[in-house]
């Protein structure tokens, strides 16, 4: 259990990838990165370059993007600092992928408060739709993996695709999502169910008077403890 | 210089010290796995936890608290006693009960704390996890599932070694140490990973499953592979040495040793001459040592004599070999092997002056044709201690890894009459300058660096800056002894009779003369040699040896040489009763009064001091360094060339061979 995936160090991954380097308009941000540390400690660049590098390895091929070996090893030259300690940094978080991923790269939530809220039918819609846990789908479309909590408790249950956050799900509209990214559409980030961030299922449920415009409670609650 | 107290007793402690270390200095033994005194503090085992007032009503970490004034810290309070119960538990979650098969087991941390403060029984029912084997290279065995992430080895990497190649991947219960990629760690200390290992995860992979500690005679003595003099003990059973480790001695070694000594001591059971042999007919037979001592006393030699030593033999050695020769009409003697011929009319000009500890005060090094991190590895640890400190190093020489920041300043000597002005600036405002001098500069370069002292200001008050790096252990001491021919082992090729002390670098076709090795194991030496006397190593006499700062160390005997092989001094004394000129001592420590008769400053262990004077040696600089003199780190001697453990390294770590990990 403790040893997670095989982090790819072939002989074709160091051909396809050693010659990694920022494209222009990367090369450009990378600069802009670089210039936010003061001279001396590069190395805090490490995270905006992995991130950097990963979306340009999506690009390149037109996935998620992964980290390759050689494309953390260019990251550690880029800023001086020894492969170990870049290569860390990138064990280390999840959001950066070892191992390559599909277009998208489908986050399911399954900690409490989403798997009371039915991520379990989220990850039944996945599996219906024919994504795999842990792999991805033969047309290298969808990458399902299963995660712990994104921070999204509020909306639960809810997945996380690229970049995008789809919450409030149910069976159906999971399937929806899905579908529509198979069809290379972009459905709309956020609540499926057209709420407005974290807002009350609804309309509010307290606080009611402030809705429209600016409303003193204080002299309310006077009352209340006088009565 | 804040005063607590430490469970009533009030101590005084330096600025700037832990809450541990104030109670240490009350006597009061706190348990630690990721604390190590000379490593960075990571405060991540928590078994160091102590209970502070004023402070939170929690037990805290004491090795990452400073100490501050009216703190009252108690060790043995319930609180103090549950939270190190806690911790052990935690610890213990994932560690695998495999000590009756641990190499570890016996000089175990987690072992002896968890008897000393643990609970005596698990709660615990699940699961634990195991995590695979990591290849860390010829030295060191890994067993990752014992591993409990104390980051030490991590630390020591980094800091110490300067080789940044292990680490810790992924995190929490998936966290692994690892090398990066699992290649070999390509550093030269990596063995000492194993001793700050404070569990079973990082053993010594040539030592596996050899002994138990317990098992162990330990003889404390000095180490020959390098001249830093590295204070080591060699744990032996029987007779034969399984294990060295260092010894403490801050002003040498700090707690350090490389992986050449501690490892190449498989090399002693091997190759190793037990026999006289005698060449007949041009080829060696074994002989007995009457025949052999008859066919050196039948050489005709009229008073030609001379005695070549080697790098690794003690004073005693060569104390007795040069009581010989002198006995015999001679004075035809020399220790620089290879043909080196500089100036040894002061021995303060090729000491290293500032000492091996005296080197971490330097504000500006400058290093002349020294590859330092294979020719005195401790002493590069020193440097980047240094440059931690502020100091800037600039190198003349070819470009080389160093495991720091170096200015290079080319490979042409003539650098060193006329440096840089941004150098000479530096060493200009600096208050501790230091030129480091190694082999490859000190045939055409040694003047020019000694002319450094007066344009660089080196030697000022309290402050001697001028160092001459030494490869041979028993460099130093021969030059005492005065192992030195003004021409260098050219003024010896013509004797008619030589002696060979453990010689193996000479180039023995220069000799024509009858050759007599004396030595202990079957290198180019003893091929080359008409008659070969088997001696004794390092682990098989007590000496005396001098390093490169000059210090003089003695060591003991740790096992017996094997088969008729004698102690070095012994054959001496028997060869010349046999060729009519007796000497004058029958015991150790009879020759040594007689050597310290002569070289009083061997007589008591310590720094010699040499006096500062420097010799006229024409100052101007010229040629250029084209290489260093160690080609193979691993493979400097006759015992590191037998030991598989050092070939083994070579071909890994120098030449890049990949070896195939067995399938288990």
């Amino acid at each position: 259990m403790a040893d997670a995936v095989h982090i790819p160090d072939e002989a074709e991954t160091r051909a396809r990838w050693g010659a990694f380097a920022w494209s222009e308009e990367n090369q450009r941000k990378a600069n802009e990165i670089l210039a936010r540390y003061p001279k001396g400690r590069e190395q805090s660049a490490s995270i905006p370059f992995l991130d950097l590098a990963q979306r340009q390895v999506g690009a390149e091929t037109h996935t998620q993007g992964w980290l390759p070996v050689p494309v953390i090893e260019f990251v550690a030259r880029a800023i001086g600092v020894p492969y170990m300690r870049v290569y860390e940094v990138a064990t280390f978080y999840t959001m950066f992928n070892l191992a390559p991923v599909g277009r998208y790269h489908v986050q399911v939530c399954g900690t409490t408060p989403c798997m009371l809220q039915g991520s379990d039918d989220v990850l039944a819609a996945c599996r219906n739709r024919g994504l795999v846990k842990g792999g991805t789908t033969p047309d290298g479309l969808f990458t399902l993996t299963e995660v712990e909590c994104l921070g999204t408790c509020a909306n639960a249950p809810m997945v996380q695709i690229n970049d995008d956050n789809y919450e409030d799900l149910d069976y159906d509209r999971t399937i929806a999502v899905l579908e529509a990214l198979a069809k290379g559409a972009h459905p709309e980030a956020g609540s499926t169910i057209g709420r407005r961030a974290s807002c009350p299922e609804g309309g509010p449920t307290s606080l009611k008077a402030m809705v429209d415009a600016n409303h003193d409670y204080r002299p309310e609650w006077e009352n209340a403890h006088a009565g | 210089m804040p005063k607590l107290k430490v469970d009533g007793i009030e101590v005084e402690v330096p600025q700037g010290a832990t809450v541990l270390q104030a109670c240490e200095a009350a006597g009061k033994e706190i348990p630690r796995f990721c604390y190590h005194e000379r490593l960075s503090i990571a405060g991540n085992c928590r078994m160091c936890l102590v209970e502070v007032k004023p402070g939170p009503p929690k037990p805290q970490a004491s090795c990452a608290l400073p100490a501050a004034d009216n703190q009252e810290v108690f060790t043995t309070t319930p609180m103090v006693k549950n939270a190190r119960e806690g911790i052990m538990e935690f610890l213990l979650i994932n560690h695998p009960l495999d000590c009756p098969i641990c190499d570890q087991g016996g000089e175990c941390d987690l072992q002896d704390q968890s008897v000393a403060y643990g609970r005596g029984q698990s709660r615990y029912a699940e699961n634990k996890r195991a995590v695979t084997e990591k290849y860390m290279g010829p030295i060191v065995k890994t067993i990752m599932t014992r591993c409990i992430q104390c980051t030490r080895c991590i630390r020591f990497a980094e800091e110490v070694a300067g080789v940044e190649e292990i680490g810790a991947i992924y995190r929490g219960e998936n966290m692994q140490i690892t090398s990066y990629l699992e290649e070999a760690v390509t550093s030269e200390l990596s063995g000492n990973v194993v001793d700050l290992c404070p569990v079973g995860a990082l053993t010594s992979k040539p030592y596996q499953y050899e002994a138990r500690p317990w098992e162990l005679r330990r003889t404390l003595t000095i180490d020959v592979m390098d001249a830093v003099g590295t204070n080591i003990r060699l744990d032996s059973r029987g007779r034969q040495v399984l294990r060295c480790v260092p010894r403490i001695n801050e002003d040498v070694n700090e707690e350090w040793a490389s992986d050449k000594t501690r490892h190449a001591i498989d090399g002693l059971v091997r190759r190793r001459l037990d026999k006289p042999y005698v060449r007949v007919n041009g080829k060696l037979l074994p002989a007995t040592w009457d025949e052999a001592f008859a066919a050196i006393a039948a050489v005709d030699h009229g008073g030609s004599v001379a005695a070549v030593a080697g790098d690794l033999v003690d004073c005693e050695t060569m104390y007795a070999a040069k009581a010989l020769v002198r006995s015999l009409g001679s004075s035809l003697l020399e220790g620089r092997q290879t043909g080196m011929a500089y100036d040894t009319s002061s021995l303060a000009a090729v000491n290293f002056n500032t000492t091996i500890a005296g080197t971490e005060e330097a504000d500006a090094i400058l290093l002349v044709g020294t590859n330092l991190r294979w020719e005195a590895p401790l002493v590069n640890t020193r440097v980047r201690k240094a440059i931690k400190r502020g100091a800037k190093v600039f190198a003349v020489g070819p470009e080389t890894e160093l495991t720091y920041k170096v200015e290079w300043l080319g490979h042409d000597l003539s650098v060193l009459g006329d440096l840089p002005d941004t150098v000479a600036k530096i060493f200009a405002d600096a208050g501790k300058p230091m030129v480091i001098v190694g082999g490859a500069a000190l045939k055409d370069g040694h003047g020019a660096a000694l002319k450094l002292v007066e344009t660089l200001n080196l030697v000022r008050n309290g402050w001697n800056g001028f160092n001459v790096v030494h490869m041979a252990a028993a460099r130093m001491g021969g030059l005492m002894l005065g192992y030195a021919a003004k021409g260098g082992i050219a003024d010896l090729t013509h004797a008619k009779l030589t002696f060979f002390l453990g010689a193996d670098e000479v180039d023995y076709s220069r000799f024509g003369g009858f050759k007599v090795y004396v030595g202990h194991h079957g290198d180019a030496g003893a091929a080359h040699a008409d008659v070969v006397l088997p001696g004794a190593s390092y682990a098989e006499k007590s000496g005396t040896w001098v390093n490169l700062e000059g210090r003089v160390q003695r060591g003991e005997r740790a096992v017996f040489p094997p088969g008729d092989a004698r102690e070095d001094w012994s054959i001496f004394r028997a060869l010349s009763d046999v060729m009519g000129a007796r000497l004058p001592f029958d015991s150790l420590a009879g020759l040594r009064e007689e050597m310290y008769g002569e070289v009083p400053a061997l007589r008591h262990e310590g720094l010699v001091s040499f006096g500062w004077s420097v010799p006229a040696i024409d100052g101007s600089a010229s040629g250029t360094i084209g290489g260093y003199p160690i080609k193979d780190f691993y493979l400097t001697n006759a015992i590191c060339r037998a030991s598989p453990t050092m070939q083994r390294c070579s071909a890994e770590l120098v030449h890049g061979e990949t070896f195939a990990e067995a399938a288990e």
